[in-house]
């Protein structure tokens, strides 16, 4: 079985990842995936002031959904929420450095997770 | 960097031995074996004796064996020859679900050219169920076609019991051994086979050679058409030089090198199922494969873990097909039973005659680290 080529940028988010710290108590969290293709994402983050404080992330996934995540939380991290919710796929995989085309899901999951995430606060915050 | 190949599953080193025998009929013995002149007769002499080494190497007679380019030619050559010769007075093929894509592509597509095909199921160990078997074969049965040594997961078949079946219900018999050639035996006679499917490069030989093994009186049609070389069943000029270095392969494997893949083998498996929720994939100790590791680590994913290994040095592959072009978790993994979470969790290491203690000692070090750095990012518990 072949291995897939991945970008030097690529690799080296899914190599060492800054985002995997694990927030505690985190103000919204969301989960996208889908267990078939075999990526599942967690997103956690901290809100003050409708700005993402902290994020961090949990995945199962090939490199590249590792790296997605990592790069979602680095381009949401300091974002309103206004803004991190625009973020787009094109936008990571600018980031990466390109991405192979059946991996392009993968950063539509990434997005996804934090989308939910959002979501999840917002509901929370409006109790 | 180190480089630790441990996907010879996938592919072999040629062997010193094997390259020497083969390079003299690049440029001085190039002869074509069909020319009646002395350069090709000295070409046919040594397809000739080939022939005679692999046909003795599983009880065969030298004309039961024809050379094709590959083990994939030789297993569409059996699906599609059988086939055709046989339709439409009989039409069902019976095959499981853990054979290779060459074998199971072949069946697709003979079933949009008017073929019925059972695909038979296996336990969580990657064994048929001889019963099943015995009761899937109807009057419109062609052949039986089921692997051998599993590429997969190792899982060796009992051949000798499903020969047996054959036999009595009157149906040809196929297997692909291309994982298992001279690693497990394999007896024509005693295991009632009527064609075998081997090939070069997974034993040290080169690419581009396989060896099909045809019962004598077994009717086929050929898929190739021309200049009637391979005893009229197999058109192309002889790749002769391939072909000298298939059976110089052959010639030198020896039970010696099994049993040290054997050891080697279960001390990788001992030494990684000693990581918390692991588990082997496949078939144990004599039933299984003596080069073949795969092993589900839950909760994290094969081809993190492969990428992983790979800035490391070593060469593994993951069990499943994410990382290839389709996005589908191993068939045969499922087949088994498992979840696409855990066949995605998956990783097949397959080592050689040539893999040494110290590599398998560097593998399980290194393993052991990327499984903890996956665990604590992993979102599965």
């Amino acid at each position: 079985m072949n291995q897939l080529k991945y970008s030097k940028k690529l690799m080296k988010y899914f190599k060492n990842p800054k985002f995997i710290k694990n927030i505690k108590n985190p103000d919204g969290v969301g989960e996208a995936g889908n267990i078939r293709c075999g990526d599942i994402m967690k997103m956690k983050i901290k809100v003050k002031n409708n700005e993402i404080k902290d994020i961090s992330f949990q995945t199962f996934g090939c490199p590249a959904a590792m790296a997605s995540s990592d790069v979602v939380c680095e381009l949401a991290k300091g974002k309103t929420l206004k803004a991190a919710k625009k973020l787009k796929k094109e936008d990571i995989i600018k980031k990466l450095g390109g991405m192979p085309p059946i991996k392009i899901h993968c950063s539509v999951l990434g997005i996804q997770a934090l989308k939910k995430a959002i979501k999840n606060y917002e509901k929370k915050s409006k109790k | 960097m180190k480089q630790i190949y441990f996907d010879n599953a996938a592919t072999t080193k040629v062997d010193e031995r094997v390259l020497k025998a083969m390079l003299p009929y690049f440029s001085k013995k190039y002869g074509n074996a069909s020319s009646l002149h002395l350069m090709g007769e000295e070409a046919r002499r040594a397809i000739e004796e080939s022939r005679v080494t692999i046909a003795k190497s599983i009880g065969a007679k030298y004309k039961e064996i024809i050379f094709t380019g590959s083990g994939t030619e030789a297993n569409n050559f059996v699906m599609k020859g059988l086939f055709f010769k046989n339709y439409p007075t009989k039409n069902h093929i019976i095959t499981t679900k853990i054979e290779h894509d060459c074998i199971l592509n072949s069946c697709k597509w003979l079933e949009t050219q008017g073929a019925k095909v059972t695909y038979l199921d296996v336990d969580e160990k990657g064994f048929i169920d001889l019963e099943q078997l015995r009761t899937s074969i109807t009057d419109k049965t062609i052949v039986v076609s089921v692997i051998h040594g599993n590429n997969e997961i190792g899982t060796i078949q009992d051949l000798e019991a499903i020969g047996k079946i054959c036999k009595e219900k009157g149906v040809l018999f196929h297997t692909d051994a291309c994982q298992s050639f001279t690693k497990v035996p394999i007896n024509v006679k005693k295991y009632n086979l009527d064609l075998v499917t081997l090939n070069a490069h997974k034993i040290h030989g080169p690419k581009g050679v396989g060896a099909l093994y045809i019962q004598e009186g077994v009717k086929i049609v050929p898929l190739f058409h021309g200049g009637g070389h391979e005893f009229k069943l197999r058109s192309s000029t002889e790749n002769v030089a391939g072909i000298v270095g298939f059976a110089k392969a052959v010639k030198i494997a020896n039970n010696r090198d099994v049993k040290k893949m054997k050891k080697l083998r279960d001390k990788l498996i001992e030494g990684i199922l000693e990581i918390p929720n692991t588990k082997l994939n496949g078939a144990e100790k004599d039933k299984r494969l003596c080069n073949n590791i795969n092993i589900c680590f839950n909760n994290i994913e094969g081809e993190a873990i492969g990428n992983f290994l790979n800035s490391k040095g070593i060469f593994g592959s993951t069990g499943s097909a994410c990382s290839s072009k389709s996005l589908e978790p191993s068939h045969v993994l499922l087949a088994l039973g498992m979840t696409p979470l855990q066949a995605n969790s998956s990783i097949r290491l397959s080592i050689s005659k040539y893999t040494t203690e110290q590599e398998i000692d560097y593998v399980l070090k290194e393993l052991k680290k990327i499984v903890e750095k996956l665990r604590r990012i992993s979102p599965i518990s």
